[in-house]
């Protein structure tokens, strides 16, 4: 698939107003060609899904420092697959402990990039996704 | 030596010395930069001083224009205060933190509040689900703040709370709380942030628009420069705009901006500056660029100085000293090799102290990785410690002073963030500024641009793009409880059971009533808070009459 084509979602839920990682890694993929969407601070979960269908992306990064993703993460996927659209890719960043990636890969957020990851990396995730999908 | 003697005989050294030996031993890198992105030269001389002397410049510690400090014998007489920002879980759990604290020598407190807090939000309303208790600690009523402060005198130590859009409710539960102990409101001694410009520019917790909230920081500072007078109602701050990826000139520039605002508003409100201006507070960041931030600090200084005595016609020269706190960088801070943050968090303390700071909070190791265990928190503290007591910097005021690097970076910054002040000014004001997204677009340009030197490898940054390491260190992160909400949610039953509901209701109409008029709103957010009215009570009866703030997404 062309890069122009893929849609990306940038989003920060919960009420964390740190948004420089969010608005870096939206730029920096807008930079690399992708289609970027960036929400603003302060969304909820269903804002964030309601966003994520109306823009007909397949990709929702969710981005979150205050340590309530455990929570949050899930929630989005979960509203996603009742509203029907599992196939959109959620991925998250921001100040996740390690212990607590595996259980958020366990609720079905494919991927989590923590402080420090090169916009390379997300770059990497996104196109081998897309490979995998067109199978 | 005269200058045009030296300048001859420094173009002579330039072109053969240095000439020589650059033929034989080039430099590492093509061009030296600050961290933000000004350039620096091989050598510094008397010729960098500028046309203005050491009198104009610098003058004596205590004196205008405050360049070397803002007390006469600074850190000889009394130490900064070594001041940790903490806070999490519930008011029992953080309670404890400050009690270590205390006992581990800590001159003063630094509450951290939950986010819902934060906005406005008792812990029950849905959009507190997953953040109750996480990035500080969660406080509902008069009944969590009594919690907090149990065993803490009150008359003895001084309290700073990160608090904003909410700052005079805050301010109005640690007054009361007080009295409970016996302690008069004027012989209180600490600061709220109560910065809420910076909340539109840099970190997002407003609730109102800027207009009303203008006028909540307003009836702050007007109550207390009548009856508190040991208290700093503002705590204009930098750090935010500046871990928002804004330079060194930004930080300063912006920070200065929202300070002539606030200045201007509460002239305009019927306030002499002099009557304010001596309880305003600062609150910068401080980065790993050494000698730049050092120079930030003293520029800093200069520049209010001269525009408390200049613009707005200061004649107490208390109005013209900038106080402020610092903390380490936060966004410094690297989530690989954590054990390198100390040294990073060493530096930037270093800086502070280096350049005159009232106050000091040093970051945890471990901040890029979740909230400090205790052990780290340790770490930090001590690290304060070893520069106050072993390092022999507090010895003498403003020790580097004189350092023709450190001189010319501390007039370049000046100059830098005053054409800033010109640009703003031009716009009309800060709000102006903010409101057409200006400053939030300078400091996204700034963020974006580090962020792609770092991922270039043109910035080294220790263990993250050079000298990575494959082993990871075990690590111990502190978690907060997720039931923690569950708790709060039945805290607030139970206050709302055994209260005067009657007595409630009627004060909330009397702030509704209130807020739509002139008159100054603490006193009557005193008198909701001692009849236990609920934070999110108070400030929904204010979203009532003033709205809500919605972010135009600057991107």
């Amino acid at each position: 698939m062309e890069k122009g084509k893929t849609r990306i979602l940038i989003a920060k839920v919960g009420l964390d107003g740190h948004d420089r990682g969010a608005k870096y890694i939206a730029q920096a993929l807008r930079d690399k060609g992708y289609e970027v969407i960036y929400t603003g601070i302060r969304q909820t979960p269903e804002d964030v899904v309601k966003a994520a269908i109306q823009e007909d992306v397949q990709f929702v990064g969710l981005s979150l420092l205050s340590g309530a993703h455990n929570q949050l993460f899930p929630r989005v996927v979960q509203l996603l697959k009742e509203k029907g659209a599992e196939d959109i890719v959620v991925f998250g960043g921001g100040v996740i402990p390690r212990d607590d990636i595996s259980f958020l890969k366990s609720q079905g957020i494919k991927e989590i990039f923590t402080s420090g990851t090169a916009i390379d990396e997300v770059v990497e995730f996104i196109e081998k996704t897309l490979r995998n999908a067109a199978g | 030596m005269n200058k045009k003697s030296l300048k001859n005989k420094q173009e002579r050294w330039k072109n053969s010395t240095l000439k020589n030996f650059l033929a034989k031993a080039p430099e590492r890198q093509k061009n030296f930069s600050t961290v933000s992105e000004n350039q620096v030269s091989v050598l510094y001389t008397p010729l960098d001083f500028g046309e203005e002397g050491y009198l104009e410049k610098l003058g004596f510690p205590g004196e205008f224009p405050f360049t070397r400090g803002i007390y006469p014998s600074m850190y000889r007489g009394r130490l900064w205060t070594m001041r940790q920002y903490a806070g999490f879980g519930t008011a029992e759990q953080s309670n404890q933190r400050f009690k270590y604290l205390l006992n581990q020598g800590q001159t003063g407190l630094s509450v951290a509040f939950d986010l819902p807090t934060q906005v406005g939000y008792d812990s029950d309303h849905p959009l507190a689900e997953g953040e109750v208790g996480k990035v500080g600690v969660a406080i509902d009523s008069l009944a969590d703040m009594e919690v907090l402060f149990a065993g803490i005198p009150l008359d003895r130590v001084s309290t700073s709370m990160t608090i904003n859009a909410p700052a005079a409710i805050l301010l109005a539960m640690y007054i009361a709380v007080a009295e409970k102990q016996d302690v008069p409101r004027s012989e209180l001694r600490g600061t709220i942030q109560n910065d809420i410009l910076k909340e539109y520019i840099a970190r997002g917790t407003y609730i109102f628009p800027p207009k009303p909230s203008m006028r909540l920081v307003v009836d702050t500072i007007a109550f207390c420069a009548r009856e508190m007078p040991k208290c700093n109602p503002i705590s204009i701050s930098g750090y935010h705009i500046r871990e928002a990826g804004a330079d060194a000139f930004q930080e300063v520039a912006f920070t200065l901006a929202d300070a002539i605002e606030y200045c201007r508003v509460a002239r305009q409100a019927g306030m002499e500056i002099d009557q304010f201006a001596p309880q305003l507070s600062f609150f910068f960041a401080a980065h790993n660029d050494l000698l730049e931030e050092v120079a930030k600090f003293r520029a800093a200084r200069r520049l209010w100085a001269k525009i408390m005595k200049e613009k707005f016609k200061a004649q107490d020269p208390r109005s013209m000293m900038l106080r402020f706190h610092t903390q380490t960088g936060g966004s410094t801070l690297t989530a690989q090799q954590p054990d390198n943050n100390i040294v990073r968090v060493a530096i930037q303390a270093l800086a502070a102290v280096l350049g005159g700071t009232q106050s000091l909070h040093t970051n945890s190791r471990d901040e890029a990785l979740g909230l400090p265990t205790e052990k780290s928190v340790q770490i930090a503290l001590r690290t304060q410690q070893i520069i106050a007591y072993e390092s022999g910097v507090a010895n003498t005021v403003d020790p580097l002073a004189g350092s023709y690097y450190l001189e010319f970076l501390t007039d370049q910054i000046e100059s830098r963030a005053q054409e800033y002040l010109d640009r703003i000014e031009a716009m009309g004001s800060m709000v102006e500024a903010i409101e057409r997204g200006y400053i939030q677009r300078e400091i996204q340009a700034s963020a974006y641009k580090y962020q792609k030197s770092v991922e270039s490898g043109e910035r080294v940054i220790v263990g993250l793009n050079k000298f990575k390491a494959e082993e990871e260190s075990p690590q111990e992160i502190l978690k907060v409880d997720p039931q923690i909400r569950e708790v709060q949610i039945k805290k607030l039953r139970e206050i709302k059971g055994r209260r005067d509901n009657q007595a409630v209701n009627h004060i909330l109409r009397k702030i509704e009533e209130v807020a739509g008029t002139g008159e100054n709103l603490v006193p009557y957010f005193i008198e909701a808070v001692k009849a236990y009215a609920t934070l999110g009570e108070i400030t929904g009866a204010l979203r009532e009459v003033f709205g809500e703030y919605h972010q135009q997404v600057i991107f």
